[in-house]
């Protein structure tokens, strides 16, 4: 690290120049450009099959796949393979140099990776709460107020679709990245190149979903359903880019973390020593490899009925809508404890720190996360109970919907019996952690009345539903990466971040997301359908209620966003190694972590959650560097 | 595990029985809690008493509601006692909790008691649903049914973006843009569609069934009293969804069959080209709509 420092700094613009990010940008338009025009000359002006508009869908698809892969190119994603072809030896490592440039390049640093995750999330994170507040701004008046109903539903399917697509990786993308060869005692993943390839992949798609605009938007939400989705014009297609673009990240990302996990823990790490955190992202890695595929089978079969003229959709040529309801929530339903998962990892995790005990029922914690990830595969019916699918299997979808809160409840147990007579400190992550509990509480409560079928038709479609999930996605997930932020990015930079905001932060956003969504369970049973531009003139009083408490939990993220770039950026308050007085290992690190992250690989002798057992045992092994692998 | 003698100061022992000052007052506060809300929050929860299928999903959010509020109330009171009792003083030194790790009764006491009420509740449901149908879509094959379906009248949904459009099997094909459905009858709806997917609620019925282009899609219903009530669209079916709702009416018999006669004599005029070929200049028609191959098709009886 210091011989690098000594190595003179070339000029700027000779930064510049190079596989990095502004080539990928350059290479990607180009390519783009290429795709367009070389499937114009192809395809002919129109084969569209439903769609009136005279572009044709093959030069969509083309040009987007032509731009991802020269953005990719440009990034320097060939470089390795060809080097490898022409015999240069193998090299595990890339760009791991200090200074700015690596967070614009591939970078084989986990780390980096890990902060690159983080800011590009977090960017997109913020786009799809703008479309949020742009949904609550329309629904203020009972009429189409502001936007036209095709763009009122672009906003809608943009919202959900990017916060579906990008929080998948949530919390996986910043933080198991970033922490995972750390608490297994690696020094990098399995796969460093699929790592910032994964990374780099959903930074393109998230570009693709948000030109959607430039092609007229798309009706169909985050769903897609056909045959709807067969009718939409060319703005459809960017919503099928981007999701089976995430579904190949996601894969990757999955495979890569469940390849890391079992294959490079250090020695003495058996399965019951495994910090909770790692096994709640082995769990969410599972349902990644094995759902996120079926979501890209079934987006090229879409992308096929749009392009090819295929049928596999569209019942008046012989296909079925079933299937793609089938096919989507096969995907749809692991897809949210894809979500929710890492989740429960990080309140186990941090529990035990914030309350000096032990995790409590350590074996009953992993039998849960395991037990969600199984049966999350054998409920995916109850989205479609009332559609006229297989009306004899409801009582078992039922059954196996309403068994998944066993497991669940597992999680609750662990939790709550772990801070049972511990000594509690109200930190910022504690609190987002707590807030965890009463807000997966409701939402895990509201979904017992989605699940029972009688109780379902009603609730089924409606607003009641979009408040279920919004509790168990936003106030689960979203609460619990926050949690993760205030707990772990003074580790991942080095500097604080300021605890009185972030305690403004935290208060803010749990008030004004329970006074955002817990209405909406009553406008969902007073009648009021999701994605609708209209409503009720009675039910203005609710909605607007729940506008303005948007409106101010929009406020609430403004106030982190400036806490988080004010204490980054300018304050730089240095972060001590352990402020959370943790035993985890990574706080036995100096912050930031340095880019080898051990000297020596770590030799584990029991779990990090010994608190009131002795002393923490050190298990960095101080000594030479044992140079690079 | 660390095998090194404790050097961390230990905890004061604490002697009070902080489980059961839990458990008591949790089973204080849902004695008192759980029967106000069965007898005041549950019948409150919509989609009320228009119909015998609505009661029943009332009377289900009754139970389920009853059921969840003890669970909510065991949060609340353990939740409340554990941050104040245990919160560490903000003066106070780092001191570690008692190292617990687990207690198999516990466990074992969490897992009877959720995996018991998870059962019931799935019992429970299975019940309230293959009784009368709820008044969900079922498909083509429906498998509940109320007791006099035999004999329900028929009414068939067709959704098209953006409206519905209701035929009367047994009226010689009737259609209106308007639902009339008879008082204090069994009812037995064909839901389908002829482009995409949507769905038809009738909102305060607490009837709901997708319609799918090419399937049939059956719901019972068995009406009360007079009521107006809304009908939407609950499936997002493109660019004017939002405004696919209109009204529905359920009238008494007599005032159903006026109505229908009425809506004859204007369908009169319009009746001979709608029942000639195609080929004949007539527009493609048929007593109901009969949906692709692969979904069923409602039997048109008299009557």
């Amino acid at each position: 690290m210091t011989e690098a420092a000594a190595v003179p700094r070339p000029p700027l613009w000779r930064q510049l120049i190079g596989f990095n990010l502004l080539t990928g940008i350059v290479l990607g338009v180009g390519g783009w450009y290429a795709g367009w025009f070389g499937a114009h000359a192809i395809a002919g002006t129109s084969i569209a099959y439903f769609s009136e508009s005279d572009y044709n869908e093959v030069s969509v698809f083309l040009a987007y796949i032509g731009g991802v892969v020269g953005f990719l190119v440009g990034l320097g994603f060939l470089n390795y393979p060809i080097q490898r072809l022409r015999g240069y030896p193998p090299s595990l490592r890339e760009k791991e140099t200090q200074g700015w440039t690596r967070y614009f390049s591939l970078c084989t640093d986990h780390k980096v990776v890990g902060i690159q995750y983080l800011w590009g999330i977090g960017l997109f994170f913020f786009v799809g709460g703008l479309n949020a507040m742009l949904i609550r701004t329309e629904l203020l008046r009972p009429n189409a107020q502001v936007f036209p109903a095709g763009t009122y539903l672009t906003i809608v399917g943009v919202h959900g679709t990017m916060m579906m697509g990008i929080m998948s990786s949530g919390i996986v993308g910043p933080f198991a990245n970033y922490l995972i060869p750390i608490m297994i005692g690696a020094r990098r993943m399995a796969f460093p190149r699929i790592e910032s390839f994964t990374f780099w992949l959903l930074m393109a798609a998230a570009t693709i979903l948000q030109t959607t605009v430039f092609f007229g938007g798309f009706p169909t939400g985050w769903t897609g359903y056909a045959p709807l989705s067969n009718q939409a014009n060319a703005g459809m297609d960017c919503y099928i880019l981007f999701f089976a673009l995430v579904g190949i990240s996601m894969t990757l990302l999955g495979l890569n973390m469940v390849a890391t996990i079992l294959t490079m823990r250090a020695p003495g790490l058996t399965w019951t020593r495994l910090p909770i955190f790692v096994w709640g992202i082995l769990s969410t890695a599972l349902l990644m490899v094995l759902a996120a595929p079926v979501l890209v089978a079934t987006l090229s079969m879409e992308a096929l009925d749009r392009t090819a003229q295929t049928h596999f959709f569209i019942p008046a040529a012989g296909g079925s809508s079933y299937l793609y309801e089938n096919l989507f929530w096969i995907f749809g339903h692991p897809e949210v404890y894809i979500l929710a998962l890492p989740g429960f990892g990080i309140i186990l995790e941090l529990l035990p720190v914030f309350s000096r005990k032990p995790l409590w029922g350590y074996r009953l914690a992993v039998a849960g996360l395991l037990g969600v990830t199984l049966l999350s595969w054998f409920v995916w019916q109850h989205h479609l109970f009332v559609s006229g699918i297989n009306g004899d299997l409801r009582p078992f979808y039922m059954l196996s919907t309403e068994l998944i809160s066993i497991p669940t409840g597992f999680t609750f147990l662990c939790g709550m019996m772990t801070i049972w007579r511990g000594h509690i400190r109200f930190t910022v992550p504690m609190l987002f952690c707590l807030a965890w509990f009463f807000n997966f509480l409701l939402g895990g409560l509201s979904g017992v009345f989605l699940s029972d079928t009688p109780s379902d038709v009603t609730t089924h479609g409606s607003f009641f539903s979009m408040a279920h999930f919004h509790y168990t996605i936003m106030g689960g997930l979203v609460f619990t990466f926050f949690a993760g932020i205030y707990y772990w990015v003074p580790k991942m930079t080095g500097f604080q971040i300021n605890e009185r905001l972030g305690k403004i932060h935290f208060w803010t956003m749990f008030i004004f997301f329970n006074s955002t969504f817990a209405p909406l369970f009553a406008i969902g049973f007073l009648g009021q359908p999701r994605r609708v531009v209209t409503y009720p003139s009675g039910l203005q009083f609710l909605n607007d209620w729940v506008s303005v408490s948007a409106f101010c939990l929009g406020i609430s993220m403004l106030i982190f966003l400036f806490n988080l770039v004010w204490s980054l950026a300018f304050v730089k308050k240095p972060a001590e190694a352990n402020p959370w007085a943790s035993r985890s290992i990574e706080f036995q690190l100096p912050s930031p972590v340095p880019v080898h992250n051990f000297d020596r690989i770590p030799v584990f002798s029991s779990d990090p959650y010994g608190y009131g057992e002795g002393p923490a045992p050190s298990w960095v092994p101080a000594g030479a560097p044992a140079g690079r692998e | 595990m660390a095998s090194e003698p404790t050097t961390a100061p230990t905890p004061p022992t604490d002697s009070t029985n902080h489980g059961l000052r839990v458990v008591v007052a949790w089973l204080v506060l849902s004695a008192i809690t759980t029967p106000l809300v069965a007898v005041y929050v549950g019948p409150l929860i919509p989609p009320g008493n228009g119909s015998v299928q609505g009661q029943g999903q009332v009377f289900d959010n009754q139970v389920m509601t009853s059921l969840v509020t003890p669970i909510l109330c065991l949060l609340a009171v353990f939740f409340a006692y554990a941050l104040i009792q245990f919160h560490a003083k903000r003066s106070e030194a780092l001191v570690d909790g008692p190292p617990l790790r687990n207690d198999s009764r516990v466990q074992i006491l969490w897992i009877v008691i959720t995996t018991s009420m998870v059962l019931f509740l799935a019992g429970f449901g299975t019940y309230e649903l293959l009784k009368d149908g709820a008044g969900g879509g079922q498909g083509p094959n429906p498998i509940a049914f109320p007791a006099h379906h035999q004999s329900a009248f028929q009414v068939q949904v067709i959704g098209q973006q953006w409206e519905f459009t209701y035929r009367y099997p047994s009226l010689g094909g009737l259609e209106s843009s308007d639902l009339y459905l008879p008082a204090n009858r069994d009812i037995e709806i064909h839901v389908t569609s002829l482009d995409v997917v949507h769905s038809f609620w009738a909102v305060e019925l607490g009837v709901k069934a997708d319609a799918n282009p090419g399937v049939d899609n059956i719901a019972y219903l068995q009406t009360k009293g007079p009521m107006t009530f809304h009908v939407r669209c609950a499936e997002l079916c493109g660019l004017w969804h939002g405004y696919m709702f209109n009204n529905g009416y359920v009238v008494t018999q007599r005032k159903f069959n006026a109505w229908a006669a009425s809506q004859e004599k204007i369908y009169a005029a319009i009746k001979p080209f709608m029942d000639k070929p195609p080929q004949d200049g007539g527009a493609p028609y048929a007593h109901s709509y009969l949906p692709a191959p692969g979904g069923g098709s409602p039997q048109v009886r008299a009557g």
